[in-house]
């Protein structure tokens, strides 16, 4: 019982070492932005490598993420008799939870991996350290852009997944099932509220953040050799996850 | 009596004068301790100003980590790290970023950044942490280049290169700034003889022409021996040994004796 009481306390100590240490990590990151050298190059380069190369990914999930919610949306709406609705329907879905959390969730497997990997490569190898001896700040040098290009790059992919995916829905609920084109942009014009957008971007902003928060902490202090560096990897994209997944109920009952 | 001055004798080039002063580099009772194991245990230590210093010791005696101690990048549990009378260990972040602007830092690995070129990794403390214009940066690294005998690789990357390159060009890197001191942890572990000694000698001959002070971590005993003024021996996290070479050569200490003509039997006992 002494055992079983002392692991969990053990435990808990852990985890709010570790929440203590993410935060002092997020707040070094943030207060580093506030300082010159500003680097928008770097920014620059990250919101390339972010946002630029995960493009076809999203575009591709975007598509059929839209289609198969004309498909299924038409198919359930027509049992009440409402197909006239499916724009709505498909436009709601996409821009108030899909597209922010689905875009953030691919821009986690495709570039977050990739963060946590490279910056666990640049500490086993002494690189961090080597800034560091030349009197260059690791966190300004190297995550600060990396959290901007995020959360520059995560919103703007969120807006083009909700445009492709409604195109998606668009193509199977017109082109394929014969909705009409004017019924279906025109309810969705009626029901998307300006609200709901400004929602979907708070919510893609705030899973930019995450992301490079999450898998830029799992690199920085990833363990030893390639071990280490795999571990963090998985770790970093199963929690940022979660994170969004989680965040996502959370920001929804807040701003609904 | 002869007025001339003395030659070294490794790399042929004109002694330094023995510098007077304090010592640049002072560690008063440092402490650290690191998963649970006290690596650094009361250490008391002066680096003496503009010479070559070996530290020597077993494998995971904390060389490396007393050597991190030097430039800030571990700060002591307890005790002082003393560069020219400040205590490194208290300063704030920024304060330390401007010590470390004296020093130059060759890790163990050569720990280049892959992304960049040879060019790109000998600019980089340059184009970061000074005002020059490009034309007088590339002016610097060419010239540093060609001190350490790569002038041709400039554009290649450091997965072209051999063990041997990437720690000339990691040294490079370190002198690139012109500090007063640089640090190398192990430069040439891993190397074969006669490139070992061709960096020991780039080494030796740097130190000549610009008088810089160097504190090098080897693994090459004896041979380190000929290339150093002073030798400091580390046993358990604690100095056992810090004297100019000839005092560490002829030492009656047990331990060192062994770690000196690699004897398997002695005060230490690995097997």
């Amino acid at each position: 019982m002494v055992l079983l009481v002392e692991t969990i306390g053990k435990r808990a100590l852990q985890g709010i070492n570790r929440m203590g240490k993410m935060t002092i990590f997020l707040y070094a990151t943030i207060a580093s932005l506030l300082f010159p050298p500003y680097r928008v190059r770097r920014i620059l380069k990250q919101v390339h490598f972010i946002g630029v190369k995960s493009l076809f990914v999203i575009v591709l999930t975007a598509a059929f993420t839209g289609m198969v919610l004309g498909l299924q949306g038409y198919y359930t709406l027509r049992k009440f008799g409402s197909e006239g609705l499916l724009g709505s329907a498909v436009a709601l879905s996409l821009i108030r939870e899909l597209g922010p959390v689905l875009s953030a969730l691919m821009v986690t497997g495709r570039a977050g991996s990739a963060l946590t990997a490279e910056i666990g490569i640049m500490r086993i190898g002494e690189q961090i350290n080597s800034l560091e001896s030349m009197g260059i700040d690791p966190v300004k040098f190297l995550i600060s852009p990396r959290l901007l290009g995020a959360i520059v790059s995560v919103p703007l992919l969120t807006a083009i997944f909700d445009v492709v995916g409604i195109l998606g829905g668009y193509v199977v609920g017109v082109k394929l099932l014969g909705v009409n084109a004017g019924v279906f942009f025109g309810q969705m014009e009626a029901s998307v509220e300006w609200n709901d957008v400004a929602n979907g971007f708070i919510k893609s902003l705030i899973f930019g953040l995450i992301i490079a928060w999450v898998c830029t902490f799992k690199g920085y202090f990833t363990g030893r050799g390639a071990e280490g560096v795999s571990q963090s990897t998985t770790s970093a994209v199963v929690l940022s996850s979660v994170l969004i997944l989680v965040g996502d109920y959370f920001l929804t009952s807040v701003l609904l | 009596m002869s007025d001339q001055t003395p030659i070294c004798e490794p790399c042929g080039l004109e002694t330094l004068p023995a510098p007077d002063g304090e010592p640049v580099i002072r560690l008063v009772n440092v402490e650290k301790t690191l998963e649970g194991k006290k690596v650094l245990d009361g250490v008391n230590l002066d680096i003496p100003r503009q010479r070559i210093t070996a530290i020597i010791g077993l494998s995971g005696a904390g060389k490396s980590v007393m050597l991190k101690h030097m430039i800030g990048l571990i700060r002591p549990d307890r005790g002082q790290v003393l560069v020219d009378g400040v205590d490194i260990a208290r300063l704030s972040r920024g304060e330390l970023y401007k010590v470390r602007r004296r020093f130059g830092m060759l890790f163990q690995g050569g720990a280049l950044f892959d992304s960049l070129t040879v060019y790109e990794n000998v600019a980089f403390p340059l184009r970061e942490k000074t005002a020059l214009g490009e034309g007088e940066i590339r002016e610097r690294v060419l010239s540093r280049l060609a001190q350490v005998g790569l002038e041709g690789a400039q554009g290649k990357f450091p997965d072209e290169l051999s063990g041997g390159m990437v720690r000339r060009v990691a040294f490079a890197r370190a002198m690139v700034t012109d500090p007063e001191i640089i640090l190398f942890d192990e430069p040439t572990t891993g190397l074969d003889p006669i490139i070992r000694n061709s960096i020991l000698n780039l080494i030796c001959h740097t130190y000549h022409q610009h008088g810089f002070t160097m504190v090098m971590i080897s693994h090459d005993i004896p041979e380190i021996f000929l290339w150093s003024h002073y030798v400091v021996v580390l046993h358990d996290g604690k100095v056992v040994e810090a004297a100019p070479t000839a005092e560490v050569v002829h030492s009656v200490n047990p331990f060192v004796q062994q770690l000196i003509r690699g004897d398997i039997t002695g005060p230490v006992h690995l097997m």
